[in-house]
């Protein structure tokens, strides 16, 4: 096969896995109903892959919020505006940065620990057994990680804001000698609830359900051998930064 | 009013077949694995499918529990025809098959005791004390009620094995899968999963197909053996008939010859050929030369 047949090979091998993590949605839904006899489980996941994050979380959203602080400090300052600093910092972090960085970051430690744990069971045919022990993986391991995903995210992108608008403060104000009252009513008079705040939480609905469907996908349908579960791992973050940055920008024309 | 009349299910007789398989056809990869197969097998007996590697002993295990769709055939456990059956009715008929796996298998976030309370509690609502009553049973039946707070990495292979019987047996089935049960066990290990296979075969009446190599492990424990090979089965028999059997098949099976109907090699290209030592290469190597 010449050069041109492999990248249409791989194209058209491309287009099925993006057929396939479709059905495998469908499935999950379908299973979800089910799921719901494994409650525990649920609870068990979000525990997971949210309180398992926090510390990432909660320490990236401090210095992202002090970078961002500084930096956006320093710009309005030249135009006699250091006083909207707290606002531009509040706009930036709930319309976009909370979100997207709180998925990337969960992608690459939730999701990569998703595909990999779901990757071993297929390995180890323990997804088999369950299915000879008459009970649907989908509905016991997938769906409850599913779900966890859609729950968590928000969660933490709002963790991930108020740690980064604390880090922000303390730049701006502790350090930098902005005015306490200018930094929080700028914010809080300019910051609309809904638009701005309500709309990144179901951005951060949207993109938990996207990176947990990927990883979940990448491990349920994962060549059973360990060189398989490193390339699904690798494919996670990958399609999962990608998948949500594509997506970001769908619902903020969708949302603006 | 209209009333459909009660589906009545065809009474079984215990004399017909637990598995009945005809006309069996499965290709995998472009490669035939199964061309027509026949097969039967008995309630109640100990049926060793044995075979060389490659020939599909494991891919007939997943046809029978439904894990995979033949290309064509007819495949019946317990008088229901697997093919057909929808989702529910799968699982219903699984909840009636223990499958032991090559490599147990077992949870691994999960202790020895929730592995084998793990069938009960997703099927069976009942109460906490009849589910640690009914799990310590199958533990001391397989000798390991004291590693019941152990977790699977803490086990040894033989360890392993034994609890996914105990927990494939804990809702006594009426078919038991051994895939692979003996591979990489100590001699210990073997005998105490001979002797489980045999008792459990005796004292439950549980029909049991063992999917294995090991010669002289079968003949112990085995009532029938079929041996698998080119797509059907080349001889079946009792172990002594088969061990006696003169069948090109049989004779390399059971002694062990290298080459036979098993080839020793690979098929491939001719090797003098591969090596450029064919005559036309030849002559082509010595016309460039002059």
């Amino acid at each position: 096969m010449n050069a041109l047949g492999r990248r249409g090979l791989r194209f058209t091998e491309g287009i099925a896995q993006i057929g396939a993590c479709g059905i495998f949605l469908f499935q999950i839904l379908g299973a979800v109903p089910r799921s719901l006899k494994h409650f525990r489980e649920t609870i068990r996941q979000i525990w997971f892959v949210g309180a398992m994050s926090l510390t990432i979380i909660m320490t990236c959203g401090l210095f992202v919020g002090m970078v961002l602080g500084l930096q956006l400090y320093d710009v309005l300052s030249r135009f006699g505006a250091t006083a909207a600093s707290g606002t531009v910092v509040a706009f930036a972090l709930y319309r976009e940065l909370g979100p997207v960085v709180t998925a990337l970051l969960f992608a690459g430690r939730a999701g990569t620990s998703i595909t990999a744990e779901i990757g071993l069971m297929r390995a180890t045919d323990q997804l088999d057994a369950m299915e000879m022990m008459a009970v649907d993986p989908r509905a016991y391991v997938v769906a409850p990680r599913f779900l966890a995903g859609i729950v968590a995210m928000p969660l933490l992108a709002c963790l991930f804001n108020a740690m980064a608008i604390l880090g922000a403060h303390g730049v701006c104000v502790t350090w930098l000698g902005m005015d306490n009252g200018t930094f929080w009513s700028n914010m809080t008079s300019n910051i609309d609830v809904w638009k701005d705040v309500i709309n990144g939480v179901w951005k951060s609905a949207a993109f938990g359900a996207v990176c947990a469907l990927i990883a979940t996908f990448q491990g349920y349908t994962t060549a059973p051998t360990s060189e398989g579960v490193a390339y699904a791992t690798t494919r996670t973050v990958v399609f999962s930064s990608i998948a949500t940055l594509a997506l970001d920008f769908v619902m903020t024309a969708f949302l603006m | 009013m209209n009333t459909a009349p009660p589906v009545v299910e065809p009474e079984k007789n215990p004399t017909d077949p637990l598995i009945s398989i005809r006309g069996l056809r499965t290709v995998l990869n472009g490669k035939t694995i199964f061309d027509g197969l026949d097969l039967d097998i008995a309630r109640g007996s100990i049926t060793a499918i044995m075979g060389p590697s490659g020939t599909g002993k494991t891919t007939l295990m997943r046809h029978i529990t439904g894990q995979l769709a033949p290309d064509a055939g007819e495949i019946r456990v317990d008088g229901k025809e697997v093919v057909r059956l929808g989702r529910n009715e799968l699982f219903a008929l699984r909840e009636k098959i223990g499958y032991l796996f090559q490599n147990s298998a077992l949870l691994t976030d999960y202790s020895v005791f929730e592995n084998v309370a793990f069938p009960l509690r997703q099927h069976l609502r009942l109460s906490e004390e009849l589910v640690r009553n009914l799990v310590l049973t199958k533990l001391q039946a397989v000798g390991l009620r004291g590693a019941a707070d152990l977790m699977p990495g803490e086990l040894s292979g033989g360890m392993m094995r034994r609890v996914a019987l105990a927990r494939a047996i804990v809702r006594d089935p009426m078919l038991i899968i051994y895939d692979e049960p003996f591979v990489g066990l100590d001699p210990i290990a073997l005998n105490q999963i001979l002797k489980l296979i045999r008792t459990l075969n005796e004292t439950l009446g549980i029909t049991s197909i063992l999917v294995a190599h090991e010669l002289a492990a079968v003949r112990q424990i085995a009532d029938r053996i079929h041996l698998l090979a080119a797509g059907k089965i080349a001889a079946q028999g009792s172990p002594e008939e088969l061990a006696r059997g003169d069948t090109p098949w049989t004779k390399q099976f059971f002694t062990g010859e290298v080459d036979g109907p098993v080839p020793f090699h690979y098929p491939a290209v001719d090797y003098a050929q591969q090596l450029g030592l064919s005559d036309a290469s030849t002559t082509r190597h010595a016309g460039s030369q002059a």
